[in-house]
């Protein structure tokens, strides 16, 4: 199989970016995937944080690109998920450490290992994010109900596609059904319709993401609300055709009800 | 039960603002150019005609556009709509001349 690799991007900061490349990282080792992530957001780094491997860094990718150690050196074998291997970033250096060339070469190097490579891209439209893009061929924009981050979304939209991207998908995250149900939160449809990209999963507002995030495990696949619905966004990414959980249902009956009312 | 006769829910509103934005995001274009066009606009149709200045509407749109394949460079269209008071005046304007 040809490898993948996939560049989650959304503009504004503090939407779910990490939490969706770890999320989506892990679930696909766990269909048997060998996957590679890489933190680009140099200076900034988190992704190590979240997946629970912050202790067991020793190279960077600035050290890859700089010369000081191989690529195999600086990566971090998951020990809990086979195939699930972290490339983090350098938390004593700036963006201009890297440049889109050297990602590019990096990731060609990957590409021989990995089915899949996914790269958390740092919020901005700056050289972290052309680092990040550089070598991708393919995007997860994630964005949240909200009209600062959907902005953004459609700003980050606008430059993938002039920098020639083909597959862009939208992840929205942190819904909050009660809310688009009594008419003060957009809904997963308001959304695509406004940024017209391909719906690839709706995450709903989930305390347990952020237990999870405090445990420094990601939590796709378990039991609850975001885990189901990460690890849908998981088989979708492979191709397969889930379909959405069924809270969508509920909605458009609800919407429909209060509709009348609001329209008033 | 005031809450059921509330005028704009807060997710219409922020629709409408979003649509608004990304537009003069999309092409580039200030919400005070969008002012100096309408207002031109405006100039010049009430030369012929009896308008309502104070409430035309113009919009570029491109929003939906984007997923059709091929759709997408399709150009931009400006709407402009414009409330007539006076359809008699017409014939005044064309008369003085």
């Amino acid at each position: 199989m040809e490898s993948q690799v996939i560049v989650v991007t959304s503009g504004k900061g503090g939407v779910g970016k990490t939490t969706t490349s770890a999320n989506v990282g892990t679930g696909l080792a766990k269909l048997g995937k060998k996957v590679c992530l890489i933190d680009t957001d140099i200076g900034l780094r988190n992704l190590d944080v979240v997946m629970g491997l912050e202790n067991r860094i020793v190279y960077n990718l600035v050290d890859v690109v700089e010369g000081n150690c191989r690529v195999k050196q600086a990566l971090i074998r998951d020990k809990r998920h086979p195939g699930l291997y972290l490339m983090p970033s350098a938390q004593t250096r700036d963006k201009s450490a890297v440049s889109p060339g050297q990602m590019v070469k990096v990731i060609e190097h990957l590409k021989e290992q990995f089915d899949y490579i996914i790269l958390d891209c740092p919020a901005g439209i700056e050289q972290g994010f052309q680092n990040a893009i550089a070598g991708a061929d393919r995007a997860l924009v994630v964005t949240t109900p909200e009209v600062s981050a959907i902005r953004d979304a459609d700003r980050i939209i606008g430059l993938l596609e002039a920098n020639g991207f083909k597959q862009m998908d939208l992840v929205l995250n942190r819904l909050r059904m009660d809310m688009v149900r009594r008419g003060d939160m957009m809904s997963a449809q308001d959304v695509v319709d406004i940024l017209a990209i391909p719906l690839i999963g709706i995450i709903p507002d989930d305390e347990n993401v952020v237990i999870s995030t405090n445990q420094g495990e990601p939590l796709v696949g378990n039991d609850c609300p975001a885990g189901q619905a990460y690890a849908n966004v998981v088989m979708r990414v492979e191709g397969k055709e889930v379909p959405f959980m069924n809270f969508e249902k509920s909605i458009s009956f609800w919407t429909r009800v209060t509709g009348i009312f609001h329209k008033a | 039960m005031r809450h059921f006769f509330r005028r704009k829910s807060s997710c219409q509103i922020a629709k409408d603002r979003l649509k608004i934005l990304l537009i003069s995001d999309r092409v580039n274009c200030s919400p005070e150019m969008m002012e100096l066009i309408k207002t031109d606009i405006a100039k010049v149709i009430s030369k012929y005609m009896k308008i309502d200045a104070e409430n035309i509407e113009i919009q570029i749109s491109t929003v939906g556009n984007r997923t059709d394949k091929g759709a997408s460079n399709k150009h931009p269209m400006l709407y402009a709509n414009v409330p007539i008071l006076d359809t008699t005046a017409q014939e005044h304007a064309l008369n003085v001349k």
